[in-house]
């Protein structure tokens, strides 16, 4: 008597979603079965991999990255060499810079950046805030006018600005918006919910339920993946099923395992090695919780991780 | 399969005699079928209404146990598929490779490697648990020498990849008292593999070509009486190793197919030969998916850190929170001099709030009290987090006599307890840090500055 595997296919699907425009444009969701179960129907849209650089250029990072933009005089210099790396689907540019808490740069200044980065690369963008929420409302609202026509992410909404960042991206401007939540399935909902109530299309948000480093909490962003797509395909809730991008590489390249020197700690050994591991194993999970995108930095991860996705397609 | 306290009663002796405790025997069958009480506790059930009954309360994945001793550990037994439904019980093992294919020098450098990671997260010990001893075709060393220098690292469960029974035999001949695990039983010798490992008395892999002849395979060993084995998901690709994972998994779970209900070894070494950065990401993925064994061709630092804090945060019970052990933890070269901050001791809110202070390259001691626990608002509303806990913590721990800083940041979100923490711990100075651990950085740079 042979195996007899029931399928777990659903009836409803997540969104499929169009990001950037032209020959490299790229679709995610559309699927109607868990990550990666192409055993129980296929899936249409391989999840995508992106690739961050931020307005800093190479001024924040680690050695380890700094050598594969060797050469790069400037960010656009960085965003042109980023886009050619194996294995990459689309650019995130994080306005890290705009932080009032940090470098303070001017929203005139960050937004001429994107424009020329916008200019001088073909693949799909998404555009970083920098986590200030009263920043991020005047900067993303001007970073959506400032991509028009590009069909960019703009990551992202929280509950404290979406009005502004919302009301640019998603209606004037028809970007695409993203919505960042942190790691709980309610306020996910009630983000998009909200959104939706102001206008924007639900078929052209994705979701940011939140992040962390394997090790840090992972479990909370496991559960909610799980639960959101749970609800989003066995009992077809339309408000969750934006498909779900996740910001990897600015969460891990942050934590200890990752950026502690070979020489502060000697036994842990190599700290590139350590670095991209903390990336490719987070990536991993994210991804097998339900994630349809992820965004990381090291080249070597990205390639690990695309490679990774085809192999399970 | 829950089983209805009716369904119970139709089998019991209907005799209402009280022995069991209770007042009929409809009142022991419904409470055997809430789990509340063991079939046992009546001994006039009869030999074939105890046969079905227990058939029919069997969960549905199969508890198995490999290693002697303080390295016997327990793969499968999980009754959901996904953490926040219950909690999973049995934590993936992760196993390095040796192969009597590989020569004296590499051989030698694996197994003194596996045992160089080895270290303490969060109270739990963290190492690569297993050793997984293949035969290869090209052998170019003895095999049972092999095992033996394998059985040799201390406190290890061996995983003998071997499909010859004869080579089976002896190799098991070395080690079966650590119980180690026979995987080698596939549609061509499992008669021959189930009769050496019954006698050594280990658990039994089972490997097959697809999902249908390794189901067929793993019957016809129930058949023969069988039932201490593991599946191995194969190394014909990911994308096949993945779907026997998940779908074996969802059968016996979902479905309550028994015959799927093993743990499940994957072999992240051969899926990924010589590409340790996809190893790793295997590793991940199967940890999150249904992998009980996951072998990689060595275990560093590098892929450890990420992979056992991964696992550590899969396999907590959701309703237990992590804690870590309160105390002083000293941070960026802190000594008696530095300023002292103090947080509750739920483990992410020390992952946070020590990650941050890490960041801010101030030196100082971060002071974690025992709050049961919970994170800092839980834990103040339950009473666990006050000025008097923290006061008696300070005063049990000495924390006086070991520090000589008298500046101490309190959590923003407890600022309240400022008044009342002055007049317990007079002579300290008593300081309302920010509300978010994100925001230390800054705080503690102003307050340098």
């Amino acid at each position: 008597m042979p195996f007899n595997a029931k399928s777990g296919k659903f009836s409803a699907s997540i969104n499929t979603v169009e990001i950037g425009c032209g020959d490299k444009k790229i679709t995610i969701g559309g699927e109607n079965v868990l990550p990666f179960y192409t055993f129980d129907a296929p899936v249409e849209n391989a999840p995508k991999v992106g690739v961050e650089i931020t307005d800093f250029g190479l001024e924040n990072e680690p050695e380890c990255i700094k050598k594969y933009y060797e050469g790069c005089e400037t960010v656009v210099d960085m965003a042109k060499k980023a886009a050619s790396f194996e294995g990459v689907d689309f650019l995130s540019f994080r306005m890290e810079g705009g932080d009032p808490n940090g470098a303070n740069k001017s929203t005139d200044e960050l937004i001429a950046m994107l424009k020329e980065i916008a200019a001088a690369v073909d693949i799909p963008l998404v555009v970083c805030g920098c986590k200030h929420v009263e920043k991020d409302a005047e900067l993303l609202a001007k970073a959506a006018e400032a991509v028009e026509g590009k069909n960019a992410v703009i990551l992202a909404a929280r509950e404290e600005n979406y009005k502004n960042v919302g009301a640019a991206a998603g209606l004037a401007y028809k970007q695409l918006v993203g919505a960042e939540s942190s790691v709980d399935i309610n306020l996910a909902k009630q983000l998009n919910v909200l959104l939706t109530q102001l206008g924007v299309d639900g078929k052209s948000i994705l979701m940011n339920v939140g992040s962390a480093s394997a090790g840090y909490g992972f479990e909370y962003v496991v559960s909610t993946m799980d639960r959101v797509k749970a609800a989003a395909l066995s009992q077809g809730d339309t408000t969750l099923q934006m498909p779900i991008i996740t910001p990897v590489a600015s969460e891990t390249w942050g934590v200890k395992e990752a950026v502690a020197s070979e020489a502060d700690m000697p036994e842990w050994g190599n700290q590139e090695e350590r670095g991209i591991d903390m990336e490719v194993e987070t990536a991993a999970a994210v991804l097998a919780a339900g994630s349809n995108a992820v965004i990381l930095k090291h080249p070597e991860s990205i390639k690990t991780i695309s490679k990774m996705i085809k192999e399970l397609m | 399969m829950a089983l209805k306290g009716l369904d119970i009663f139709k089998l019991s002796p209907k005799k209402n005699c009280k022995e069991c405790g209770c007042p009929t025997c409809m009142a022991f069958s419904m409470k055997v079928a809430s789990g509340a009480m063991e079939l046992s506790k009546c001994p006039y059930f009869s030999e074939d209404a105890l046969a079905s009954l227990s058939e029919a309360t069997a969960p549905p994945m199969k508890t198995i146990k490999v290693g002697t001793g303080d390295a016997e550990m327990s793969l499968g037994g999980e009754t959901v598929l996904f953490r926040h439904e219950k909690t999973f019980v049995s934590k993936t093992r992760y196993a390095v490779a040796v192969c009597d294919c590989m020569d004296d020098a590499a051989i030698e450098e694996r197994l003194s490697g596996a045992a160089k990671v080895d270290y303490e997260r969060i109270g739990e010990r963290m190492y690569a648990e297993m050793i997984y001893v293949n035969h290869g075709e090209e052998a170019k060393t003895d095999y049972v020498e092999l095992v033996k220098k394998a059985a040799a690292v201390e406190g290890r469960v061996l995983i003998l990849g071997v499909k010859d029974a004869e080579l089976a035999k002896a190799a098991l001949a070395v080690c079966k008292d650590s119980k180690p695990i026979l995987n080698g039983a596939d549609a061509s010798n499992y008669e021959a593999m189930n009769a050496v490992a019954t006698e050594a008395g280990v658990v039994l892999g089972v490997s097959g070509k697809d999902a249908n002849e390794i189901y067929d395979t793993v019957a016809a060993l129930e058949k023969l009486g069988n039932k201490n084995l593991v599946i191995d998901c194969g190394t014909s690709s990911v994308k096949e190793a993945y779907a026997i994972a998940v779908q074996f998994r969802r059968a016996a779970i979902k479905d309550g197919d028994r015959t799927c209900g093993y743990p499940t070894i994957v072999n992240a070494a051969v899926l990924a030969h010589g590409d340790k950065h996809m190893q790793a990401a295997l590793a991940s993925l199967f940890t999150m998916k249904y992998g009980s064994i996951v072998v990689v061709e060595q275990m560093d630092y590098a892929t450890a850190l990420p992979l056992y804090g991964l696992r550590q945060n899969i396999f907590t019970d959701p309703q237990k929170p992590m804690k870590v052990e309160p105390g002083i933890y000293p941070i960026n070269g802190g000594d008696e001099n530095s300023i002292c901050l103090t947080t509750v001791d739920f483990a992410l809110t020390y992952f946070v709030v020590s990650g941050e202070l890490e960041r801010s390259g101030v030196p100082c001691n971060l002071i974690i009290n025992d709050a049961g626990g919970l994170s800092v608002l839980t834990s103040w509303a339950a009473g666990k987090f006050s000025s008097s806990s923290i006061a008696k913590f300070f005063e049990e721990q000495d924390i006086a006599g070991k520090i000589k800083n008298r500046k101490l940041v309190l959590p923003g979100k407890v600022a309240v307890l400022k008044g009342d923490l002055e007049a317990k711990m007079p002579g300290w100075e008593i300081i309302v840090g920010p509300k978010e651990a994100v925001q230390l950085v800054k705080f503690l740079k102003d307050m340098q500055g």
